[in-house]
């Protein structure tokens, strides 16, 4: 039983400002369903303040909580105000969480990050996909494990995993996460606490900017099939009154259902395979499977 | 009815059975004597021992001398494994399965870095191992194999009967955790092809702190605990006479009452399982429905998170769990769904009932009916659940229609 506080309890049974805004003027994306958590934020803008938030959250009690307390807590600021929020802030207007589950207040601050950055036209922060990844169970690159330990002044592995997730599952990446640490731990003390940004061409040093052609992880590929499948090949079979939903990847397999007019399509097949499973392979991974999900 | 608590939990733990306090009750009182003693007044406790030991083995369709009592399932399944290890240590290929509780796997886990080959035999979308597989497996190196009779998350019953008879043809000894099965299914150690048998009481209403080893006359032998003379050499340190009589205790009521579980209980299950699956769109059951203990209900819900589910439901005073990685305290979901390739959709949103014959039919019909509003609530406020109005319907028409088809 985790212990929860009061406030996370009443943010989790009451959420203030759930559900979809649908005339939002920014809206900031994280996490994933294999992850086991994600929110979507949406904002209302006028002159560079937030004067209206919502949320939808798929996740635990201090998923939901954070989300809830992010929306209350960046009404009517400026978006500069907003962004100098930080996890620490979301975690203790919540009278503090479990630190296993701190992670939940750093998805906040991301996606009020990543709502902001596309409200201003900026491109959004590099995809986990694109940065070098250390975990690859959670698709944790090291530059969210770096700043997470300079926000939050992490100290040892365990800390790292309770904020980012990372090292959380099959553990292999632990002993990098432990190199990642002490490396930013000794820069922080040269540099002061303050949290500077990375000094340029450190991440050079260590990781070449242009990795070689590495297989995909289980966790890129996904975060590709499903960036694709969004972008790309629903909105091509919604002009012709179909849908497609994504229901699984194992390995290379991708089980998809087809909905609206494609469902009962006689040439679903051949949409399956000519346009579906083509689009994936030129787009993600030659080797890629597409099959329909019997149920 | 909100304020009751609807216990649903009966995997996890069970609640003491008022008889079985009854019977306890004396051996925490005056009735303190040490079996070991030589006078009269420890003789009570002996006979205690004595009956209670009958009283598990009859339950098992074993001989009283086959039960030796532990302080719980994990040091049962320790004890056997251990035995059968140490009784051929040049033999070094362990076999168990990916879904076993922890007390087996991470044995398992163990023993493959002392430089024991362990293979974990895989299951099926269903939860199912298979017997190839599984025959493929075992060899001449192989020292034991170690399965559960059935799995506490999803019910499912593995054959270990067939297994047994395998294991018997290539005479490799067998252990079985029968944790989640004793209580729920009749056995019959007589007939089956078992070795090692484990259990624990607080499973069927005895307290915790209590658990059986049933070691097959002439099976392999080595304590676990060294010390005492206790349990004819081969469990060292004082009975805990209160939790043996009441795991006696609890034994004999299972066996009563075992005809219970496969009617009333069972029914119940089946009940909730129709009304959840019928209210709730998008939900599956996990495990196989054909082949399960009659308590258990493992089911998804896509598009939201056990752990939030759970909370909504302690708000009722609904106590179930879940195979979610939030509850787990990991960050991954149940090795057990993952094992079975149960999609991350469903795998996050998996909710395991368990139910006991003290379950009702009102407390059912409560979950039933609040248990569609929970999962309502949470996929509202849910990013992968916003369907536009207008295109819903339709979309759900044909989303069934295209199912049907394929």
């Amino acid at each position: 039983m985790w212990e929860y506080t009061d406030a996370v309890r009443e943010h989790f049974l009451n959420p203030r400002n759930a559900g979809e805004m649908k005339d939002a003027d920014a809206v900031g994306e994280v996490g994933s369903l294999a992850c086991g958590d994600a929110l979507k934020l949406f904002l209302k803008i006028q002159d560079g303040r937030i004067v209206d938030a919502s949320f939808q959250t798929f996740g635990c009690a201090s998923a939901i909580a954070s989300s809830s307390a992010l929306t209350e807590m960046i009404k009517g600021k400026s978006l500069e105000e907003a962004l100098a929020l930080t996890n620490r802030d979301i975690a203790e207007f919540l009278g503090g969480l479990p630190k296993e589950k701190m992670h939940c207040s750093v998805m906040g601050q991301e996606a009020l990050e990543a709502a902001i950055r596309s409200y201003r036209g900026e491109p959004p922060r590099p995809h986990s996909h694109e940065g070098r990844l250390v975990c690859k169970c959670f698709g944790v690159t090291e530059e969210q494990i770096i700043k997470a330990i300079r926000e939050n002044n992490l100290s040892t592995v365990e800390e790292v995993t309770n904020y980012t997730k990372a090292g959380g599952g099959c553990g292999d990446c632990l002993e990098e996460i432990k190199h990642i640490l002490e490396d930013t731990l000794a820069d922080k003390a040269m540099n002061g606490a303050g949290g500077s940004p990375l000094p340029p061409g450190m991440r050079d040093l260590r990781a070449p900017k242009t990795p070689p052609a590495a297989p995909l992880s289980n966790i890129q590929r996904m975060q590709r099939v499903m960036t694709v499948l969004d972008e790309l090949i629903r909105p091509r079979l919604q002009q012709d009154g179909g849908d497609i939903e994504l229901l699984d990847i194992d390995g290379k397999t991708v089980s998809v259902a087809l909905k609206g007019m494609c469902g009962s399509c006689p040439s679903s097949r051949l949409t399956l395979e000519g346009f579906v499973q083509q689009t994936l392979q030129e787009q993600v991974e030659p080797g890629i499977m597409v099959r329909e999900a019997a149920s | 009815m909100s304020k009751a608590l609807v216990y649903l939990d009966n995997n996890a733990t069970t609640g003491l059975a008022p008889e079985v306090l009854e019977a306890m009750l004396p051996f925490l009182k005056d009735q303190y004597g040490n079996p070991s003693s030589m006078y009269r007044f420890a003789g009570t406790a002996q006979e205690a021992l004595n009956k209670a030991r009958s009283q598990v083995a009859a339950l098992l369709g074993a001989q009283p001398e086959e039960i030796v009592f532990t302080s719980c399932g994990t040091e049962s399944d320790a004890t056997a494994v251990y035995s059968a290890l140490r009784a051929r240590p040049e033999k070094k290929h362990f076999i168990t399965t990916r879904v076993e509780h922890p007390a087996v796997l991470s044995l398992g886990q163990y023993l493959e870095k002392q430089g024991y080959t362990v293979t974990f035999l895989g299951v099926d979308n269903k939860g199912r191992i298979s017997l190839d597989e599984f025959q493929r497996a075992l060899n001449k190196e192989t020292a034991l194999v170690s399965m559960m009779y059935a799995n506490n998350e999803t019910g499912n019953i593995h054959p270990v009967e067939q297994v047994g008879a395998l294991c018997r043809e290539h005479g490799v000894p067998f252990h079985v955790d029968a944790v989640q099965a004793v209580g729920k299914i009749a056995l019959n150690m007589a007939a089956l092809p078992i070795d090692y048998l484990a259990l624990s009481g607080h499973k069927l209403h005895a307290p915790k702190g209590i658990g059986a080893l049933y070691v097959r006359r002439g099976a392999p032998f080595r304590p676990f605990l060294r010390g005492g003379h206790q349990e004819r050499g081969r469990r060292a340190g004082t009975e805990a006479v209160p939790n043996v009589v009441a795991l006696g205790a609890a034994c004999a009521l299972a066996a009563q009452h075992i005809e219970d579980e496969n009617t009333t209980v069972r029914a119940l299950r089946d009940e909730l399982q129709k009304r959840l699956l019928a209210a709730i769109p998008e939900s599956v059951v996990n495990g196989d429905p054909e082949n399960r203990l009659p308590n258990t209900l493992n089911i998804s819900f896509k598009y939201v998170e056990g752990e939030a589910i759970l909370l909504m439901l302690d708000q009722l005073g609904i106590c179930a769990s879940s195979g979610s990685a939030c509850t787990s305290g990991s960050l991954e979901p149940s090795h057990v769904l993952r094992a079975m390739g149960v999609p991350f959709t469903y795998a996050h949103g998996s909710i395991r009932f368990s139910l006991s014959r003290y379950t009702t039919r009102q407390e059912i019909d409560f979950v039933a009916e609040s248990l569609p509003k929970v999962i309502d609530r949470l996929r509202a406020i849910s990013p992968y659940r916003n369907l536009p109005d207008d295109a819903a319907p339709g979309d759900c028409a044909a989303c069934s229609c295209s199912c049907s088809n394929g």
